[in-house]
C-alpha cells in the first residue's frame, strides 16, 4: 500500500522502525501515525464497537471522530490517526472481548 | 502555575502559524498550541497545481513556516488539546498545563460533515480528508480500488491526488438522498455547483458547463443528457446520474451498490449494480470548528455562505468577547492562502494592540488588502458566494454594535 514513487512528491525515503499490533510485528516508518503504519500493512480493523461488536477503522483521519481508538502500551483509547508510532510500540485493538468496555 | 504570554494561539494551521509569525516578528511572546505532533494543520495534506503557476505542496510550505516559528522563538505546545478557556483568559490544556494571556486567537480550522450511508461504519470507508492525509502526508494508499461519494471542490482535488498516487479511482458518485446529504444528492443542484468548479476539472464538456451552466435551462438539459456512464475527468468517471445506496462487506469493504437516478432525481432500484472496491471515501463538505468560541462565550451567527455557525467577528477579527480573536477556517471555509493571510492580519492587529507597531494603521490596512487579494485569486472555492458571506458578517456586527 506504500506510495514509494510519486510524480510530484518524489521518492519515499524514511527510517524503518518496528511496531507490534495484537502480538505480531510490523514494519513502520518513523514519523507516521499508527493508522498509516497499520494501513500500509493492510490492517484496517482497529477495534470492535461496544454495542454489537462490529469492526471499526479510521473515519475522519484528523483526530475528530474517535473511531480509531486503540490501546497503546497499556493506555486505552489513544487515537491511531493522530498518534505517531515509536520503535517497539505495542498496539492492541479494543473491544475484542465480551466483558471489555 | 499558569504560563503567561502576550498572545496564545490555538491551532497551528496556516492561520495560526501566520498569526504567530507576524506577532513574534514584532516582538510579542507567543504560545502556539496544537493537538497534532507536527504544525501545519490541513495545509500538510494539500497538493495541487495552481493555474499558470507551480505546484502547491502544502508540506513544504508548512515546514518553512515551522522553521520561521522556531527562529522567532514562538513556544509550541504540540500534542496538547485545548479543552476550555476561562475569563480572562486562561487556556486549559488536556495534560494539565495552563496558559494565560490577554489575547487569544482561535485558529481551529474546519472539519468534514459526514454523510451516513448504509454500511458506512465498515473498515475501509473513510472521509475524503482521511484519504488525503494517507496519500499525501503518509504516502500510503487508502485503497487499491476506491469509490468516492460526494461531488465538491475537495473530492475532485483529492480524486486527482489519488490518481497521481497510482490508486484506481472507479468513480465519483452522488450520495443517496437523506437528511444529511440534501443538495449533494440532487443532480440539478450538483450541475449548478459543478459549473462553478469547472476550472478544476480539465474536461471540455465541464468547461462548457462552466460557461453556460449558470442558466437553469442549461442545467436541466445537462442533467437530462448527462451520459449514463459518467463524464471522465482525468480518466475518472464523474457520475451525476448514479448514487451509491449501500456499502457492502462485513469485516472490510468489498463493494458498493450503485443505483441509477432517473431524470427527476428518483432512484431506479431495478438498475442496481455491484462494483467491487476496497475503499470508499465520503465527501460531505466542510464546516468551521468553533466549539472553543462557544466555550469562551462568544456570540454566534449562522451564515450559509461561510459554512454554517461561526462566531460573530468585527472587521478586526475580534469576537464579542474582548481579547478573543478568530482567523482561518473557523471564521468560514476557504483555502489555505486566505487562512494564512487572515492569520497575518490578526497577528498585526494584536501586535498593534500590544503597542508594538509604529505604523500600525498602515500595516493593518495592507494586511486586510492581502486577505482580499488571496480571496479573489483563490483556486479552490468551497463556497462560491464567500464574499457575500463575509459582508453579511460585517453587517451583522455593525447591527449588533448599534444595539
Ligand atoms: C479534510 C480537509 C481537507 C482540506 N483540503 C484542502 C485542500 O486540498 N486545499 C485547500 O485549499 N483547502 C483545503 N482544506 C481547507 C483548509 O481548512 C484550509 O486550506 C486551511 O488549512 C485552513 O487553515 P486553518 O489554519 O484555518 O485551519 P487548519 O489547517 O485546519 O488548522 C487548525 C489546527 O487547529 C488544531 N486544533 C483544532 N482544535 C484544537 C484544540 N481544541 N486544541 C488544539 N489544537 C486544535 C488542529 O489540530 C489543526 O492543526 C481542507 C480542509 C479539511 C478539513
Ligand atoms: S479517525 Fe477520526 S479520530 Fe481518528
Amino acid at each position: 500500500m506504500r506510495i514509494n514513487k510519486h510524480p510530484i512528491l518524489g521518492k519515499l525515503d524514511r527510517k524503518e522502525i518496528c511496531i507490534t499490533y495484537n502480538g505480531s510485528d510490523y514494519q513502520a516508518y518513523e514519523g507516521e501515525t499508527i493508522a498509516a503504519a497499520l494501513l500500509a500493512n493492510h490492517i484496517r480493523v482497529l477495534r470492535y464497537s461496544e454495542k454489537g461488536k462490529k469492526p471499526r477503522g479510521i473515519y475522519c483521519g484528523i483526530g475528530h471522530c474517535y473511531e480509531c481508538r486503540v490501546t497503546v502500551d497499556d493506555e486505552r483509547s489513544v487515537r491511531a490517526c493522530v498518534t505517531v508510532v515509536q520503535d517497539k510500540m505495542k498496539i492492541r485493538s479494543q473491544g475484542m472481548y465480551a466483558n471489555e468496555i | 502555575m499558569p504560563m503567561k504570554y502576550d498572545l496564545v494561539i490555538i491551532g497551528a494551521g496556516p492561520a495560526g502559524m501566520g498569526a504567530a509569525i507576524i506577532a513574534a516578528s514584532h516582538g510579542a511572546s507567543v504560545a502556539l498550541v496544537d493537538e497534532n505532533p507536527v504544525p501545519g494543520g490541513k495545509l500538510r495534506g494539500q497538493v495541487y497545481k495552481e493555474p499558470k503557476a507551480n505546484w502547491w505542496i502544502g508540506q513544504e510550505i508548512a515546514r518553512n513556516m515551522e522553521k520561521e516559528i522556531k527562529q522567532l522563538g514562538v513556544t509550541c505546545f504540540l500534542e496538547r488539546e485545548v479543552w476550555a478557556i476561562y475569563p480572562k483568559w486562561k487556556i486549559m490544556l488536556n495534560n494539565g498545563e495552563q496558559l494565560e494571556s490577554d489575547y487569544v486567537v482561535l485558529a481551529t480550522g474546519a472539519i468534514e460533515k459526514p454523510i451516513p450511508i448504509p454500511g458506512w461504519t465498515t473498515p475501509g470507508v473513510m472521509a475524503i480528508g482521511a484519504a488525503q492525509v494517507m496519500a499525501n502526508i503518509h504516502r500510503v494508499k487508502p485503497g487499491n480500488r476506491v469509490a468516492i461519494i460526494g461531488i465538491d471542490a475537495l473530492s475532485l482535488t483529492i480524486a486527482y491526488d489519488l490518481k497521481m498516487a497510482g490508486v484506481d479511482v472507479v468513480g465519483i458518485y452522488l450520495p443517496p438522498f437523506n437528511e444529511f446529504s440534501l443538495d449533494k444528492s440532487n443532480p440539478l443542484k450538483m450541475i449548478a455547483y459543478l459549473s462553478s468548479l469547472s476550472h478544476l476539472a480539465p474536461n471540455p464538456i465541464l468547461k462548457l458547463l462552466g460557461k453556460l451552466g449558470k442558466q437553469a435551462s442549461v442545467q436541466k438539459l445537462g442533467v437530462n443528457y448527462y451520459p449514463p456512464f459518467g463524464m471522465r475527468v482525468w480518466g475518472i468517471p464523474l457520475h451525476l446520474r448514479k448514487a451509491v445506496v449501500q456499502i457492502l462487506g462485513d469485516e472490510l469493504v468489498e463493494a458498493i451498490k450503485v443505483t441509477t437516478i432517473d431524470r427527476s432525481g428518483e432512484l431506479e432500484t431495478k438498475q442496481e449494480k455491484r462494483i467491487p472496491v476496497d475503499c470508499v471515501c465520503i465527501s460531505g463538505g466542510l464546516y468551521p470548528l468553533v466549539e472553543l468560541a462557544n466555550v469562551a462565550g462568544c456570540a454566534f451567527v449562522y451564515v450559509e455562505d461561510l459554512g454554517g455557525h461561526i462566531p460573530l467577528y468585527s472587521d478586526e477579527m475580534e469576537t464579542t468577547q474582548s481579547g478573543i480573536f478568530v482567523a482561518g477556517n473557523s471564521t468560514g471555509v476557504e483555502g489555505a492562502k486566505v487562512a494564512m493571510a487572515q492569520g497575518e492580519l490578526v497577528g498585526a492587529i494584536i501586535s498593534n494592540r500590544l503597542g508594538l507597531l509604529k505604523h500600525g494603521t498602515e500595516l493593518i490596512k495592507q494586511a486586510k488588502e492581502k486577505v482580499n487579494v488571496a480571496r479573489k485569486n483563490a483556486v479552490i472555492k468551497f463556497h462560491p458566494t464567500i464574499e457575500s458571506g463575509r459582508e453579511k458578517v460585517l453587517h451583522l456586527w455593525n447591527e449588533k454594535a448599534v444595539k
